[in-house]
């Protein structure tokens, strides 16, 4: 096993370099499925039986609301390794995804407040999954008021970090008492089908988003960390040299 | 000739430890008493804000009281680390030859003694007040003795990273209280189950594992701040 | 093809503010995603590059100077 990889990518100067290269590829392919797939699904995809055109809004809320979940994971990941192996590309990783995964998460709970109206008669609707999400919104919010509040950098990432871990042991006891206190006090006629039963048609558009917002993701995130590498690394000689050309 | 060291073990820091806590708290009684003067403020302003209505208020009693409870230890979270803090006594725990982990277990106890014992105590007076039923009050007990400590333990974890901040204001609450979300629901689960007639074993249950999670994790996640928190 | 016209896709079945609603504010939230890096990179890059250049005029000063004596 090469681990001369892993050791690479605690250089900050080695992942500018690289993401310098792998950026445009991921711009052009996550702005590339995101209009493909909205495209597929607003158009061409069958309408649903039970909630007729407005289940496409299914094609913007189902990838936010897996990118917002999955970014807080990769946050964590990222958390374990700058505690353990104090890499510091992991600390700006997180400084870089919070946000992202923030404004996704809001994007998620707007969409699918927008998506209850029709669907089940009300703009917000304190189902399991919302009130779950709502409360992912509060642990990024936390995450982001925590960084910005401390002023010295490696202090602040320290304790970023721990937070994260705190809160990532949290979201399947948040996860399972939301959804245990939805089923107490949901009426017992309320039926919630969000997921249509979905043929290809339908679904395909839906992959095409989540692979195209996770490309989109990636390419924000780093364009974030080239941004967070270059005022960090502001005194090294190749920050210098880069800023000088 | 060399003197002899006495070796001070465990249980005597500890003891020290618990003594100076509650020797500083009794020389600022006021900052102890404030929670509690908010934990009944807050009670107050849901008839004011909402409706004095019986049938209205006893429906939402128990949920206004754990919500009472939750932020009016928030409030007192401020005492926790901040005078250790300022007064260098912090550093001296983070190098004292005991376990940290313990250190922390012990001032958390304290300090639950002394703004989660208060509160409980309080409680069935501003419970009445919103007409939950007399019958309840020893379920509405119970979850308060068993779910205030957890809140305390989490809230640690929001004290300790950030003591070192000059005004946090209500930064720690916005830290924590996201993670007392699921003590909230059980808590308020478990008399609402005593209410509907059925029984609160399992919430109890449910109530207690938290307790030991966060006894047995906490520790960890609060030295681990306090640690970060001294060091800068 | 769903739509047998411009105007039936943009009711969308009766449903067409929210749809159209949730894309917008979707299309919204990607743009701001995609552009503020932008413009904070552009921020910093000024702000360093000043920065170099204050820092070159300290340590070589300008020759226009008067000696003091």
């Amino acid at each position: 096993m090469k681990w001369t990889f892993f050791h690479k990518l605690g250089s900050p100067k080695w992942f500018f370099d690289i993401s310098g290269k792998l950026l445009p590829w991921f711009v052009v392919t996550g702005i590339l499925l995101l209009v493909i797939g909205s495209i597929w699904g607003l158009v061409f995809a069958p309408k649903d039986y039970q909630q007729g055109d407005s289940f496409r809004i299914i094609y913007l809320h189902v990838p936010t609301a897996i990118l917002a979940q999955s970014c807080y994971m990769m946050m964590a990941v990222s958390a374990l390794v700058s505690l353990v192996w104090k890499m510091k590309l992991a600390d700006i990783f997180i400084t870089s995804a919070a946000p992202l995964g923030a404004l996704f998460t809001f994007l998620a709970l707007f969409t699918g407040a927008v998506w209850g109206k029709p669907t089940w008669g009300t703009w917000w609707v304190w189902d399991a999954r919302l009130t779950a999400m709502l409360v992912l919104l509060f642990l990024y919010f936390g995450v982001i008021s925590l960084q910005s509040a401390i002023d010295d950098i490696q202090l602040a990432s320290k304790a970023t970090s721990i937070l994260v871990l705190v809160g990532v042991v949290n979201i399947p006891i948040i996860k399972y008492s939301v959804e245990w206190w939805n089923t107490l006090h949901q009426p017992a006629t309320f039926k919630l089908t969000e997921k249509p039963a979905m043929v290809p048609e339908m679904w395909m558009p839906l992959l095409v988003m989540v692979i195209g917002i996770y490309c989109f993701f990636t390419a924000v995130v780093i364009l974030r960390m080239r941004n967070e590498i270059l005022m960090r690394e502001r005194k090294t000689k190749w920050v210098q040299a880069f800023i000088f050309k | 000739m060399s003197q002899s060291v006495e070796y001070i073990g465990l249980g005597k820091v500890l003891k020290e430890v618990c003594l100076r806590e509650y020797l500083c708290a009794f020389r600022h009684r006021q900052a102890f008493i404030n929670p509690l003067v908010f934990f009944a403020i807050i009670i107050a302003l849901f008839p004011l804000g909402v409706s004095p209505d019986p049938k209205f208020l006893s429906m939402a009693s128990v949920g206004v009281v754990w919500v009472g409870a939750l932020l009016s230890t928030m409030l007192s979270l401020d005492n926790l680390f901040m005078k250790d803090y300022e007064d260098g006594s912090l550093e001296q725990f983070v190098l004292s030859a005991q376990p940290l982990y313990l250190i922390m277990l012990a001032k958390s106890f304290v300090h639950w003694t002394l703004t989660g014992l208060p509160l409980i105590i309080i409680s069935p007076l501003l419970a009445m007040m919103l007409y939950l039923d007399f019958e309840h009050l020893p379920a509405l007990m119970l979850t308060l003795i068993m779910g205030t400590p957890v809140i305390n333990l989490i809230g640690g974890i929001g004290a300790a990273l950030t003591v070192s901040l000059r005004s946090s204001g209500v930064l720690v609450s916005l830290l924590v209280l996201p993670l007392t979300i699921p003590v909230l629901i059980f808590a308020t689960g478990a008399v609402q189950a005593s209410i509907d007639g059925a029984s609160i074993n399992g919430y109890i249950a449910i109530l207690g594992m938290l307790l030991m999670l966060s006894i047995t994790l906490a520790p960890f996640a609060t030295s681990a701040a306090i640690k970060l928190s001294v060091s800068n | 093809m769903n739509f047998t016209s411009l105007d039936s896709f943009l009711a969308m079945g009766g449903h067409g503010l929210y749809v159209w609603l949730s894309y917008s504010v979707g299309l919204l939230v990607f743009i701001i995603a995609f552009v503020s890096p932008l413009l904070k990179r552009k921020r910093i890059m000024q702000e360093l590059t000043q920065l170099q250049r204050r820092q070159k005029h300290m340590r070589t000063p300008n020759e226009n100077t008067e000696s003091i004596n």
